[in-house]
C-alpha cells in the first residue's frame, strides 16, 4: 500500500496534551470542590477541555497544512 | 386535544418529515454503488460534521448518559472524555484513510484489510466480527426507540408499532438514496436534538432548584459521594476510567460505519477539519447530564435509569415539548440504525457474498444485492428488538470491544511497514476471544481494568511480537489490487 504521510511530532504532541487532560490525570481534578459556576470541579474541568482540545487540535491542522504546502511547493 | 393527541401529531410530523427528507435526498442521482455507500466521495465540511454527529449521539448518548448519571454518577463523565479523544484520535488516521481509501477505490473497512494485507479470510473475518457487534447495536436502537416513542405518546402508541413504523420509513429512505439519506436526516435530527438537550438541561433544573448550580449544590448535599468516581458504583474507578476512555477512544472509528462514513469525504482536508470541530458537539452531552443528575432528586427509586430523562421530562414539560423529544429521540434512534443496515448491507454483498460464493458479480449486482439486504437486515432486526429485549447492553459492550480489536491492523497497517497479514490475524482473534472470555465470564472490569481495553494490550503486544518474527509478504498489495479489480 502507499507508504501514508505521518504526522509530525509536534502535531501528536499537541494531540497528547488533551489525552493527558481528560484522561490520564483523572486521579488530580475527580473532586466535586470548588464548585465552579455552579458546577462540580470534575464536570466543569472536563467542559473547558473539550473547548481547549478543539483549541489543541486547530493548533495542529494549522502545523499540518502549513507542512503540506511547503510539501507540495517543494515537490 | 388530548395530551396524547398533540404528541402524537408532533412525534409523526418530525419523523415522516424526516423520512421525506431522506427519500428526496439521492432523487436527482443515479445510485450506483459509490453514490449508495459512500455519496460519491464528494461531502463538505458542514454535512461531513452532521454526518458524524448524527452517527455518534445515538439513543445511548440520549438515554444511556444521562441514565448513567442518575443511576451510576460520577462514571458516566467518561462518555464527554471519550468523544473528545476519539476526533483527537481521528485526526491522526482518517485523512490517512482516506487518502488511500481514494487510491484504491474503499468503500468499507474490509476494503481496507482487503487491500492492505491482501487475505480474503482476514478481509472476511473483519467483516464478520463487523456485523456480528453491529447486531445488539441496532437492536438497543430499536428497543430505545420504542421506549422514546410510547413514553413521549403518553402510551397513544405501543412499542412494537413504534418500531415497525420507524424501520420501515429508515428501510425504504435507505433504499432509495443510501449514505445521503442518512447524513439529510441527520441534519434535521441534530439541529431537534441540540434544541431539545439545551432545553431540559437548563430547564429541569430550573424548575425544580431554581438553576443549576442550587441543584448540583444540593445533588452533593444529599448524596457527596455520587458526583465523583466510582458514584454508586462499586468498581467503576479512576483505573477503570482512564482504560475504558482509552478503549473507546482508540476503538471509536473501529466501528465498519464510522470508518466507511470517511470514504465520503471531499478531501483528507475535509476530515482534519472535522476533527478539529467535533469536540464541541460534545458539549450538548453536559446538558443531558445536567437533567440526568437533575432525576436523582426528582424523581428517585426508578428500576431502569435509562427511563429517568423521559420521566422527568413527562412530569415537566407541556405536552407539544414532550412530542418534540420523541420525534427528536426517534430520529435520534433512526440515523444510527439506517447507517448500521447500510454498512452491514454493503459488507455482507460486497466482503463476505461476492469473494467467496459469486466472484464474478459486477459492482451493479452487487449494489443490487446490498438493497435487498438493506430490507433482510432490517426485518431480523425488527423480530430481534421485538422477541428479545433482556442484557442489551452487555451485548453491546462486547461489540465495541470486539470492534476495538482491528485498531492493531489499522494503526500499524498505516504507519508500520513490517506488520504481517499473520501478526495482525493471530492479535485480532487473540483479542476478539479475551474480550468475549473475559465478558462471559462476568470479568469486566478485570481487576479495575476495562476487559477490551485489557485485550487491546494483548492484541498490540501479540501483533508486534509476530510481526517481528515473520517475513512481511510484497505481495499483499498487489493480490488486494487484483482481487478488488
Amino acid at each position: 500500500m502507499v507508504p501514508v504521510k505521518k504526522p509530525s511530532a509536534r502535531a501528536l504532541a499537541l494531540g497528547l496534551i488533551p489525552f493527558i487532560a481528560m484522561c490520564f490525570s483523572v486521579a488530580l481534578w475527580d473532586r466535586v470542590y470548588p464548585m465552579l459556576f455552579g458546577i462540580p470541579f470534575n464536570l466543569f474541568w472536563l467542559i473547558c477541555w473539550i473547548v481547549l482540545s478543539a483549541l489543541c487540535m486547530r493548533a495542529a491542522y494549522r502545523m499540518e497544512s502549513a507542512r503540506e504546502k511547503t510539501d507540495s511547493e517543494t515537490q | 386535544m388530548s395530551p396524547t393527541t398533540v404528541a402524537l401529531t408532533m412525534i409523526f410530523a418530525i419523523v415522516f418529515i424526516g423520512a421525506t427528507i431522506g427519500m428526496l435526498a439521492g432523487a436527482r442521482r443515479k445510485m450506483d454503488l459509490e453514490q449508495w455507500t459512500v455519496g460519491g466521495r464528494g461531502f463538505g465540511a458542514v454535512l461531513m460534521y452532521l454526518l458524524m454527529a448524527g452517527e455518534t449521539y445515538t439513543t445511548f448518548a440520549f438515554l444511556g448518559a444521562s441514565g448513567w448519571a442518575y443511576s451510576r454518577g460520577g462514571p458516566t463523565l467518561y462518555v464527554m472524555a471519550y468523544l473528545t479523544l476519539a476526533y483527537v484520535v481521528s485526526f491522526f488516521i482518517l485523512p490517512q484513510i482516506w487518502e488511500v481509501g481514494r487510491k484504491y477505490g474503499m468503500q468499507t473497512q474490509s476494503d481496507f484489510f482487503s487491500v492492505r494485507y491482501g487475505n480474503r479470510y482476514l478481509a472476511g473475518f473483519v467483516c464478520i466480527v463487523g456485523i456480528a457487534s453491529f447486531i445488539p447495536y441496532l437492536q438497543l436502537q430499536l428497543t430505545g426507540l420504542g421506549i422514546i416513542v410510547s413514553i413521549a405518546s403518553f402510551g397513544g402508541i405501543g412499542r412494537t408499532p413504534a418500531m415497525v413504523i420507524s424501520v420501515i420509513l429508515l428501510a425504504a429512505f435507505v433504499f432509495a438514496s443510501g449514505i445521503r439519506a442518512v447524513a439529510w436526516v441527520s441534519v434535521l435530527k441534530d439541529v431537534l436534538m441540540v434544541l431539545a438537550a439545551a432545553a431540559i438541561g437548563i430547564g429541569i433544573p430550573h424548575i425544580y432548584f431554581g438553576g443549576i448550580g442550587p441543584m448540583f449544590a444540593a445533588l452533593a448535599h444529599a448524596h457527596p459521594a455520587h458526583l465523583t468516581m466510582p458514584g454508586a458504583t462499586a468498581d467503576l474507578g479512576h483505573t477503570w476510567y482512564v482504560s475504558t476512555v482509552l478503549l473507546t477512544a482508540l476503538g471509536f472509528y473501529m466501528w465498519p460505519h464510522q470508518f466507511s462514513a470517511t470514504f465520503t469525504a471531499k478531501s483528507s482536508d475535509t476530515l482534519r477539519r472535522n476533527a478539529v470541530a467535533m469536540p464541541l458537539y460534545t458539549l450538548t452531552l453536559a446538558f443531558i447530564l445536567f437533567a440526568g443528575f437533575t432525576a436523582v432528586l426528582v424523581v428517585p427509586g426508578l428500576a431502569n435509569g435509562d427511563l429517568a430523562l423521559l420521566t422527568v421530562v413527562r412530569q415537566s414539560f407541556p405536552p407539544w415539548f414532550l412530542g418534540l423529544v420523541g420525534g427528536a429521540g426517534a430520529l435520534t434512534a433512526m440515523v444510527p440504525a439506517s447507517i448500521f443496515i447500510l454498512s452491514a448491507a454493503t459488507l455482507f454483498a460486497k466482503n463476505l457474498y461476492r469473494p467467496i460464493f459469486a466472484p464474478a458479480m459486477t459492482d451493479e449486482q452487487v449494489a443490487k444485492l446490498a438493497r435487498v439486504m438493506v430490507v433482510v437486515i432490517g426485518i431480523v432486526s425488527l423480530c430481534l428488538a421485538i422477541y428479545t429485549s433482556t442484557t442489551l447492553v452487555s451485548l453491546l459492550l462486547i461489540g465495541y470491544a470486539g470492534v476495538s480489536q482491528f485498531f492493531p491492523g489499522v494503526l500499524l497497517g498505516l504507519y508500520w511497514k513490517r506488520v504481517t497479514t499473520a501478526a495482525v490475524f493471530a492479535g485480532m482473534i487473540a483479542g476478539v476471544a479475551t474480550t468475549i472470555f473475559l465478558m462471559l465470564s462476568h470479568r469486566d472490569p478485570w481487576r479495575g481494568w476495562s476487559a477490551g481495553f485489557v485485550a487491546l494490550i494483548l492484541n498490540f503486544l501479540i501483533t508486534i511480537l509476530i510481526s517481528l518474527l515473520t517475513q512481511p509478504s510484497q505481495q499483499g498489495e498487489a493480490r488486494g489490487a487484483h482481487a478488488r479489480a
